[in-house]
């Protein structure tokens, strides 16, 4: 299939024979598998920054999501920073979520058609919300709505 | 086929890396999962203070900060584990202490959850149950 250029093997979780040394999928050798192998740690780490904090900020330290509401959107998204942050959250998160649905789809849906069908409706679903997103976090304006925040 | 099926019934006991293999998969699943709701209700803010503000009144209701709660375990043990993930892929000896640094991990990751459950289930408990925490 042309979406699919090359078969991965399935990744295997460590199983007993091999313990001590299976440490879940084995590095693919190359190509897009690979790129994609490396993509996943690299945005890893960076959402290590970005998710972790996002999480602890908005949802745990200072009244969690008790305390958001339009007005705290509206003086957050005043730093460019934040507007930043958020839009990274989102390309990064989406793109490795995808891809790990991805890599798991290829374990478990054997046949061809169906594992594209459900590819495709994911990189719509994300491709979607990648536009949806980028709009709103680029030309949010509080300033619409006066006296709301 | 015997061989076949003592590979299956072998294939979730044993190694820690077995459990934390479904568990990583499991939570990154949830997340996205998440995600794609969250990205619409955040998106709803460009629609002006009245819709957004009834969007987010989901969020504050009591059962579902339990299930935030939840979110948040789940953000927390996908990265942890995936920094344990990275150490063996690029260090590839420190798979002599799999063992040892799957206790780490895990370890880590509970100790932290007990703050965050104690902050996040305060609110829970106050929203719920009318109590004053």
């Amino acid at each position: 299939m042309a979406v699919e250029a090359a078969e991965r093997p399935p990744s295997m979780p460590p199983s007993r024979r091999t313990r001590g040394h299976g440490t879940g999928r084995e590095r693919p050798a190359g190509g897009f598998e690979l790129w994609s192998w490396l993509f996943m740690r690299i945005s890893g780490v960076v959402l290590l920054f970005l998710a972790v904090g996002h999480v602890l900020i908005m949802h745990v330290f200072d009244g969690g999501v008790s305390r958001v509401n339009f007005g705290f959107v509206a003086v957050r998204w005043e730093s460019p920073v934040w507007r930043t942050w958020d839009w990274a959250l989102l390309v990064l998160a989406l793109i490795h979520g995808i891809n790990g649905l991805r890599v798991i789809v290829q374990d478990y849906v054997k046949w061809p058609s169906a594992r594209f069908a459900v590819n495709m409706l994911f990189y719509v679903i994300g491709f979607g919300l990648f536009a949806l997103g980028t709009v709103v976090v680029f030309t949010f304006d509080p300033s619409k709505w006066p006296g709301a925040s | 086929m015997a061989k076949r099926k003592t590979d299956l019934g072998t294939l979730y006991r044993g190694s820690p890396g077995q459990w934390s293999w479904i568990a990583h998969r499991v939570t990154g699943v949830a997340i996205i999962l998440f995600l794609f709701a969250h990205v619409v209700d955040t998106a709803v803010v460009g629609w002006g203070p009245d819709a957004y503000n009834r969007v987010v009144a989901v969020y504050h209701n009591w059962f579902v900060r339990l299930l935030e709660l939840g979110l948040v375990a789940a953000v927390l043990y996908h990265a942890i584990n995936g920094v344990k993930i990275m150490v063996f892929d690029f260090w590839p000896g420190s798979t002599r202490y799999m063992k040892q640094l799957s206790i780490a991990s895990t370890g880590l990751f509970l100790l932290a959850m007990v703050p965050i459950t104690w902050i996040m289930g305060r609110d829970i408990l106050n929203l719920s149950l009318g109590w004053n925490l």
